[in-house]
């Protein structure tokens, strides 16, 4: 038998299908937890972040603070008495190794909940394998929203409650001309895009919106342009290494901190830590934490921590609170799905389900209280503003009267609402697992 | 257009292609004498700017002394890679690239494990951080440092090579191996001392880098890309890497300023990639003698 090219094409591709089939995810389709949690045994949880990588800066301290607070809940007594097991994995920085890794914890491990993820590229790179195994992420940063799984809870700010007071403070402030600086990437360009609302309530006036290569260095000819534009601030969303080399140039370059001060979403605590507390003086940072908050559960939250063998890097800063908060979210929610079905008939899918609602009071969570929200299942959260010292730390000028909502699609209303079975778009239907 | 955001173009495009210049120089001394197509060049530069940070840091160097002793620790590791590992592929091209490759991850994993993978800063004197305003354009003093050091490095790496008894050497093994040697030369020496020198002027640009920029262990490789551009478009002599870094400078200066940085970029790749098209031996560069 002689083979054609057509009948080889044939064979490969049906072959190619099969080999595929597994790793196809189809909405819908979803595999069951196959384990148990058995009372007094161990809840392993994964925790998927990048110990090594241009990602290591933030990730590596996500870790760090999910191993403390772990740590914390297992000498209070566990979850009913159950110890949590972190299953702690490197993501290296690789998206490939990302989701292989996602696969590994539930599928081989058999995790109950994945604490993990710093970028938006890395969530969107393991949510379908998530959603197709109906397992759990704790997704502890800042994002731009936007998306609507079953699978997903966030303890960060969204962008619609990120900037909403910042905005409106710096132009009362210093003025209503505002120059944007971004990454080139999707948080920072969905969050200029929420900022603009909150500009044109404020009768601001966008000059101009440049955004950099991500990891790029080279901020000459963007200040420039901002020298020439003449803003009475500049609202970043800059991020990693980028974020340090944008603040040494802005100083080095003769721009004034007093007279055209740095609005950003992302310069905090790690970050005047790295740049030289010279350089990120005077600026503004919106975040819902801060170190120097003053409550009594932030100072033993810092004290403990930073004397912890955890606290090696010698700050604590919004990200890390995010995380740390996560891990009490989790507990009460395993415990009240517990309560409510039983430890052996408790899966992912139900854990999250009992998350909506589930509060944090201001002696758990150090940035003050916070909620889940029953239909979105990210955080109703108090933003904060901060002005950097001279020595780095941050001086909170200004705190929101109440808590934000979160909303994932407030700049999209033609798109739909965020609930908790799905998207619920203005026609009537509901569509599940939106990424 | 307003004369004076030209002239800050043409400014800032100086300044652009002096950081080129600077990360591309030590990597065109040995790709242009050993034919050696270093990987581990941007660990190298990282190397610098950790250096800097530990002789700052923990010894109290004033940062000007920190450059020609990073010139100097740098240069050492580079005798010790090119003793151990390189000096036994000179004739494998192909090798020493999957060699170097793999010593630039020993170097960023081996950072990694002593000093960590948070960043680390370079203080610099407060004068640096100053600018200068001269009416119609306003330069940043670290800028202009970063120039100057460019032109100091580039004439002494020309008076090294060109006027001295070991440039000529160095000049002579780069011609011709055997036919050298057979003239008394040793050109394992020679070569490794042009390695030493090219990895110390990596040194150099880690450490005035660090000053920019934020020391990581990652932070060489997002210069290694644009040094290895500019060698390979400068065909790989030091003459033609400073015409390609001054000229790519000006181009992302200007392009940034009509467009935006990330187009400017591809403009860039775009261009050197059509220029490689039709002249793949690069600006200057013979093409046929490569051993």
């Amino acid at each position: 038998m002689s083979i054609t090219r057509r009948k080889f094409l044939k064979t490969a591709s049906v072959g190619a299908l099969a080999l595929a089939a597994p790793h196809v995810w189809l909405p819908g389709n979803r595999e069951a937890w196959g384990a148990t949690l058995t009372a007094g045994e161990p809840i392993k949880v994964g925790l998927l972040f990048s110990l090594t990588g241009g990602l290591a800066v933030p990730e590596e301290d996500s870790t760090l603070v999910m191993q403390y607070a772990i740590d914390e809940i297992n000498a209070a007594g566990g979850i009913n008495g159950s110890p949590i097991e972190p299953v702690i994995v490197d993501a290296k920085s690789d998206f490939k190794v990302y989701s292989s890794k996602t696969r590994e914890l539930i599928l081989r491990d058999k995790v109950t909940s994945i604490f993990g993820c710093y970028t938006s590229a890395s969530r969107k790179a393991i949510l379908p394998i998530v959603m197709q195994q109906d397992n759990l992420l704790f997704y502890p940063t800042c994002y731009e929203g936007a998306e609507c799984t079953q699978n997903t809870i966030c303890t960060g700010p969204l962008a619609n409650q990120h900037s909403k007071d910042l905005i409106p403070y710096m132009v009362d402030q210093f003025g209503p001309r505002v120059f944007f600086v971004g990454s080139n990437y999707v948080w920072p360009k969905e969050s200029n895009k929420n900022a603009k609302v909150w500009l044109e309530q404020a009768n601001g006036e966008l000059l101009g919106e440049e955004y950099i290569p991500l990891g790029s260095s080279e901020f000459g000819p963007v200040i420039e342009k901002i020298r020439a534009a003449k803003p009475d601030f500049i609202f970043s969303t800059v991020v990693g290494a980028s974020d340090i080399a944008f603040h040494r140039q802005f100083k080095q370059a003769g721009l004034k901190v007093d007279s055209m001060p740095i609005a950003s979403l992302t310069t905090g605590e790690i970050e005047t830590k790295a740049m030289g507390a010279e350089f990120g003086a005077g600026h503004f940072l919106s975040a819902p934490y801060f170190q120097a908050l003053e409550n009594p559960t932030n100072e033993k939250f810092v004290e403990n921590f930073l004397g912890s063998p955890y606290g090696k890097n010698g700050t604590t800063h919004y990200n890390m609170e995010e995380t740390y908060t996560s891990a009490y979210v989790f507990k009460g929610a395993l415990e009240k799905a517990i309560a409510d079905h039983g430890i052996e008939d408790v899966t992912p899918r139900k854990i999250r389900d009992a998350a909506a609602g589930i509060k944090l009071s201001a002696d758990v969570s150090p940035e003050g209280e916070v909620w889940i929200d029953g239909e979105n299942f990210n955080t109703w959260l108090v933003p904060k503003i901060g002005q950097c010292q001279a020595d780095g730390s941050f001086k909170i000028v200004k705190e929101a009267p109440e808590h934000v909502a979160p909303d994932p699609y407030s700049i999209y209303p033609d798109i739909g609402k965020c609930t908790a079975d799905g998207l619920l778009a203005p026609d009537g239907t509901l569509r599940t697992d939106v990424i | 257009m307003d004369p004076s955001v030209v002239l800050s173009a043409l400014v800032l495009g100086i300044s652009i292609g002096s950081i080129f210049l600077v990360a591309a120089l030590g990597l065109a001394i040995i790709y242009g004498t050993a034919g050696v197509i270093n990987m581990a060049h941007g660990e190298l530069i990282m190397l610098g700017a950790y250096t800097t940070y530990t002789l700052q840091t923990f010894l109290g160097v004033p940062f000007f002394l920190c450059l020609p002793l990073s010139f100097c620790i740098v240069a050492l590791v580079g005798i010790a890679i090119e003793r151990l590992l390189i000096q036994h592929l000179y004739n494998r091209p192909l090798d020493t690239l999957l060699a170097t490759w793999g010593v630039s991850l020993v170097l960023m994993q081996g950072v990694r494990l002593i000093f960590g993978s948070d960043p680390k800063y370079v203080q610099l004197p407060a004068f640096l951080s100053t600018n200068l305003d001269l009416g119609i354009v306003n330069v940043s003093v670290f800028r202009i440092f970063v120039v100057l050091v460019a032109a100091l490095l580039v004439f002494a790496t020309w008076y090294t090579f060109y006027r001295t008894r070991f440039g000529i050497m160095v000049r002579a093994v780069t011609q011709n191996k055997e036919m050298a040697a057979s003239f008394g030369i040793n050109s394992g020496k020679t070569y490794m001392l042009t390695f030493a020198i090219g990895a110390g002027l990596a040194g150099v640009a880690g450490a005035m880098f660090g000053g920019l920029n934020i020391v990581l262990p990652t932070m060489g490789m997002s210069y290694v890309v644009e040094a290895f551009l500019m060698v390979v478009s400068g065909g790989g002599s030091l003459l033609g890497t400073i015409l390609a870094s001054g000229f790519t400078g000006q181009m992302q200066s200007i392009f940034a300023f009509i467009f935006n940085d990330t187009f400017a970029r591809f403009l860039i790749f775009l261009m050197v990639v059509i220029f490689l098209r039709f002249r793949p031996q690069g600006l200057i560069g013979s093409g046929d003698t490569r051993r």
